[in-house]
């Protein structure tokens, strides 16, 4: 196995939400000890819900937000106390493919001068020599030199996510977050970008980090997954195990609840009940526990640690292995 | 095939590239107010440079023989109370009018954006001092600033120019710090951060020209009240040399004659009126031009 | 078989551009059944809202209006009704159901006032009789604390427990037809899951009918019991749910189908539809699938195809030349 390219251990970033009625300061808590690797050249995935932290947790590995405490490794080196300027040589190695290609791309710029910008910034290419790659990217995306003369309110969707990878392949990158870059895109012009996306790794030796709430294309692309609850992550595991033996239940309540395309299909549904607690006052022990149908009292005391249960599987439950039987084998076909 | 498995776009699928200039003419065309208004406003300025060559009248020169006329084949707008010909005096004081309020606001604009993009962009102390500055000249209403501004540095054209500009920074400071903080919130500033672009660049190329749109509407409105204030300036005998043509002034020497000859303050105040309103009309055509939601 | 509730006819909704007019939804017709859910689905700018909206009457203020068809319902065309008719069947007779719960619901007023003032809009109960009616709906939503929440504002509310609020007031007046437009599009897969087991028992409940429109697949696989496909404003296929998804017919229900992933399936790359859906005002001639069809023939792109039955299967429609009349599963 190679080595991590980005490693994130035990961090931590809340964010003030308002005062409370003394003047007391309440935080959310909106990263709460996370901690994974990510190795070169794979896919890893956070999934999880809305509010779940999985966004912030990207904004924390390429330094748009740097953590409250734990650190962020990138390729041998803590970068969480990192200034801008410091940064500034390490922002070619990581970029970005954001959920709106409509908000991400400056409507008043030219495609070829978005996709160029990388260039300016990183590189003492000419003018020449920018478009010229520029070009060749355009056409590496699947469109043409001439989409470059256009702006991006011309185009649909699912070309503007296009233009958006090719503008973070730019400067060869090591790193790409992609967050929910599919979430807005239909489901034909969603399986598109799903194909390139899988393509490029190949070609360019891609690492990416995958950030979705949606287990299905998590499914398909990911080599490894990070299940997150409430800030933090609850389960780790490649991607056939997490599928076909998910340990923690709220893995397997989430599985359950994937709508499956196929009504012949017999579902035991687990339906959770209730709703997220406010990450402002986390429950007190485990954060899964108002919810879980499992629910001990060692789980309302304590805050379970992550226990590895197989090869590279780890679960932050305290009885993982009483919820074997639970609905373990739902992802299986 | 391979190709249209990968989705590949063929060029003839987007429909043919519009020229922005040529949209946005078209655009602008549609609104007949701010076309008149246009044309009027280009008629003013063309009179603001040549009038002196081509009105039928010295407006300096007076003539005994034609004392408060009416208007006439002769005189159109009829004479003032030295002879002088109230047309010709009026385009010649073009010049005067409308070019100091054209430079006091553009100067005034200037400064207001920088101040406003700073402020907007960095925060902080910056910020504070900015607004709180603004906030202090806004407690005035804007006439009494701009008196006090002449009351202080003296009277005189160029000291109206002065004054005008300073009682348009806070506002156009506050609009483009607003403008700015929109823009700064746009998911693609953070993007550009992200990609490693400096300060200089997101603020310029990133940020100024979304909050250029409401500056220039801005722009066009301001001119109105410019021109009203200069004129008022001069009215009240802050401004230009009285012997020189200038509405305001003009307007405010007729005043005595109100009752025996209306014509010599009804011209000029009709004048400043449509001025006024035509750069008003202006703006709002020009602000639903830039705004992409009408169409 | 069970009766019809509502009919829809030849619906067309045309809407205003630039330059003339654009056909949004054209030659639209299907029909929904007591204690059926029927899933309208399609892809962004398909037309299956419009056609929502044209059905409630509810294009008004928009560019857009419907220049032919029919939609009947207890007897009344719902397209011929007047403005004051059309008010007195929203709510008592269709009711709608939005994707978006928290802007659907007015953030100034509190849930009671809202739920209360549907409520008296169709009955004569008095404030009084509104308000137990209000806790009791809330109550059949699945809200544990029917009170607390009437007098909470929206914003206090989850997007998941703001939805169960829509579908209370939508219940309130006991309406036989729903019509859902993305209800669970913007909420998260848990309460995905509360919500449509929700749904599903509330039509169990009441015999009622649900109009599902969704882009989501697993949805519809879900919910529904009658699919009706549409592309560019058109009704691609209609088929039971079941065979749909075990043999579309159409290429493109087939597309469709085949680009969703599915958990388990273990496939890396998906089959994909090449291109994307065209503009309305740049329609192709012909199908309007052609030019991303990989079966398209010359007479495909010169004629566009009627919706036809199926051969040999009495419940699905399809418009396609090439497998048109054909029974399914012809295609290797």
């Amino acid at each position: 196995m190679s080595e991590a390219l980005v490693s994130v251990k035990h961090a931590v970033k809340t964010f003030q939400a308002g005062k409370g009625m003394f003047g007391q300061k309440r935080r959310v808590h909106a990263v709460n000890d996370v901690s994974f690797d990510i190795i070169e050249g794979e896919t890893f995935s956070l999934v999880g819900e809305s509010g779940c932290g999985k966004s912030t947790t990207g904004r924390l590995v390429n330094h748009m937000l740097t953590p409250d405490s734990g650190e962020v490794w990138f390729h041998g080196t803590d970068i969480s106390g990192f200034t801008e300027k410091q940064m500034r040589p390490l922002r070619k190695e990581i970029q970005m493919i954001y959920q709106d290609p409509y908000g991400s791309l400056n409507p008043r710029i030219k495609i070829q001068n978005l996709i160029g910008e990388p260039l300016l910034i990183h590189t003492k290419l000419s003018a020449g020599e920018r478009l010229k790659k520029v070009h060749e990217l355009l056409e590496v995306v699947g469109l043409t030199p001439m989409h470059g003369e256009r702006y991006p309110h011309e185009f649909s969707g699912g070309q503007l996510q296009r233009v958006g990878i090719a503008r973070a392949l730019t400067v060869n990158p090591r790193l790409i977050i992609a967050d929910e870059p599919v979430s807005a895109l239909d489901v034909s012009i969603q399986a598109q970008v799903l194909n390139l996306l899988g393509r490029l790794q190949e070609e360019y030796k891609l690492t990416y980090l995958f950030i979705s709430h949606d287990l299905s294309v998590v499914e398909m692309i990911s080599d490894r997954i990070g299940v997150m609850y409430l800030g933090t992550i609850v389960e780790t595991a490649p991607r056939e195990e997490l599928y076909g033996n998910p340990r923690h239940p709220y893995t397997q309540a989430l599985l359950s609840a994937v709508p499956v395309p196929d009504p012949t299909k017999e579902k035991k549904r687990i339906i959770l009940e209730g709703e997220l607690p406010s990450p402002v006052n986390p429950p007190k022990g485990c954060l899964f526990h108002t919810r879980c149908p499992y629910c001990q009292e060692k789980c309302r005391q304590e805050r379970p640690k992550a226990v590895e249960v197989g090869t590279g599987h780890t679960v932050k439950c305290h009885f993982p292995d009483i919820l074997r039987s639970g609905a373990a084998g739902i992802g299986q076909p | 095939m391979a190709d249209m498995e990968n989705g590949v776009i063929s060029p003839e699928e987007l429909p043919k590239a519009q020229s922005r200039t040529k949209a946005f003419i078209k655009k602008f065309l549609k609104r007949k107010a701010a076309v008149i208004s246009l044309v009027f406003i280009l008629f003013i300025l063309f009179m603001g440079i040549f009038a002196p060559y081509i009105v039928p009248y010295d407006a300096a020169t007076p003539d005994y023989t034609a004392l408060l006329q009416g208007p006439s084949p002769e005189h159109w707008w009829g004479t003032d109370e030295f002879g002088r010909d109230v047309f010709s005096r009026l385009m010649v004081g073009t010049r005067l009018s409308v070019f100091t309020a054209l430079a006091a606001v553009t100067i005034g604009t200037v400064i207001g954006a920088v101040l406003g993009l700073l402020a907007g962009y960095y925060g902080g102390i910056i910020e504070s001092v900015v607004m709180r500055g603004a906030d202090i000249l806004f407690a005035f209403p804007d006439i009494l600033l701009a008196i006090a501004v002449v009351a202080i540095i003296g009277p005189g054209v160029i000291n109206v120019v002065i004054a005008v500009a300073v009682f348009t920074v806070p506002s156009v400071a506050r609009l483009a710090r607003s403008a700015t903080l929109t823009e700064k919130e746009a998911l693609y500033v953070e993007v550009a951060r992200s990609l490693g672009c400096r300060d200089r660049r997101i603020l310029w190329v990133h940020i100024f020209p979304g909050a250029v749109q409401s500056l220039i509407v801005n722009f066009t409105m301001r001119i109105g009240t410019a021109i009203l204030a200069a004129a008022s300036l001069s009215f009240l005998g802050f401004g230009a040399n009285v012997t020189e043509p200038e509405w305001g002034s003009m307007l405010s020497q007729g005043r005595n004659y109100l009752v025996t000859a209306p014509h010599i303050v009804l011209f000029p105040g009709v004048l400043i009126f449509l001025t006024v309103l035509a750069f008003n009309l202006l703006g709002d055509g020009l602000r639903d031009t830039l705004d992409p939601k009408i169409k | 078989m069970a009766e019809k509730l509502l009919e829809v006819r030849n619906l067309r909704t045309e809407f205003k551009r630039e330059k003339g007019f654009v056909t949004a939804v054209s030659d639209v017709s299907f029909s929904i059944r007591k204690g059926e859910v029927l899933g309208l689905v399609g892809e962004s700018g398909c037309g299956k809202t419009v056609t929502a909206l044209s059905i409630m009457g509810l294009l008004m203020g928009t560019s857009g209006r419907v220049t032919q068809g029919e939609a009947w319902l207890h007897g009344r065309d719902l397209l011929k009704l007047s403005r004051k008719e059309m008010r007195s069947v929203r709510g008592r007779d269709v009711s709608m159901i939005f994707q978006n719960p928290m802007s659907s619901l007015n953030p100034c007023m509190r849930v009671e006032r809202q739920l209360t003032e549907a409520i008296l809009l169709h009955n004569k109960c008095g404030r009084e009789g509104a308000r137990a009616r209000a806790r009791q709906v809330l109550e059949a939503v699945g809200i544990p604390d029917a009170d607390r929440t009437l007098k909470s504002y929206p914003h206090q509310l989850s997007g998941g427990m703001s939805q169960r609020v829509m579908i209370a007031m939508a219940l309130s007046c006991e309406p036989d037809l729903m019509i859902a437009d993305e209800p669970t599009t913007a909420l998260d897969v848990t309460i995905q899951a509360q919500i449509m087991e929700l749904m599903l028992e509330i039509k169990e409940q009441r015999n009622s009918g649900i109009l599902l429109i969704t882009h989501d697949l697993g949805v519809v696989a879900e919910m529904c019991t009658r699919v009706v496909v549409m592309y560019a404003g058109r009704i691609v296929e209609e088929a039971p749910v079941t065979e749909l998804f075990a043999d579309p017919v159409h290429p493109y229900t087939a597309g469709l189908i085949a680009s969703v992933p599915k958990i388990g399936s273990g496939v890396r790359v998906l089959p994909s539809i090449p291109g994307s859906v065209p503009d309305l005002s740049v329609m192709p001639e012909g199908c309007k699938f052609a030019p991303r069809c990989r079966y398209a023939t010359e007479k495909c792109r010169q004629s566009e195809p009627e919706l036809t039955a199926v051969l040999g299967s009495p419940t699905r429609k399809i418009r396609c030349h090439v497998f048109g009349g054909e029974k399914g599963g012809a295609r290797s």
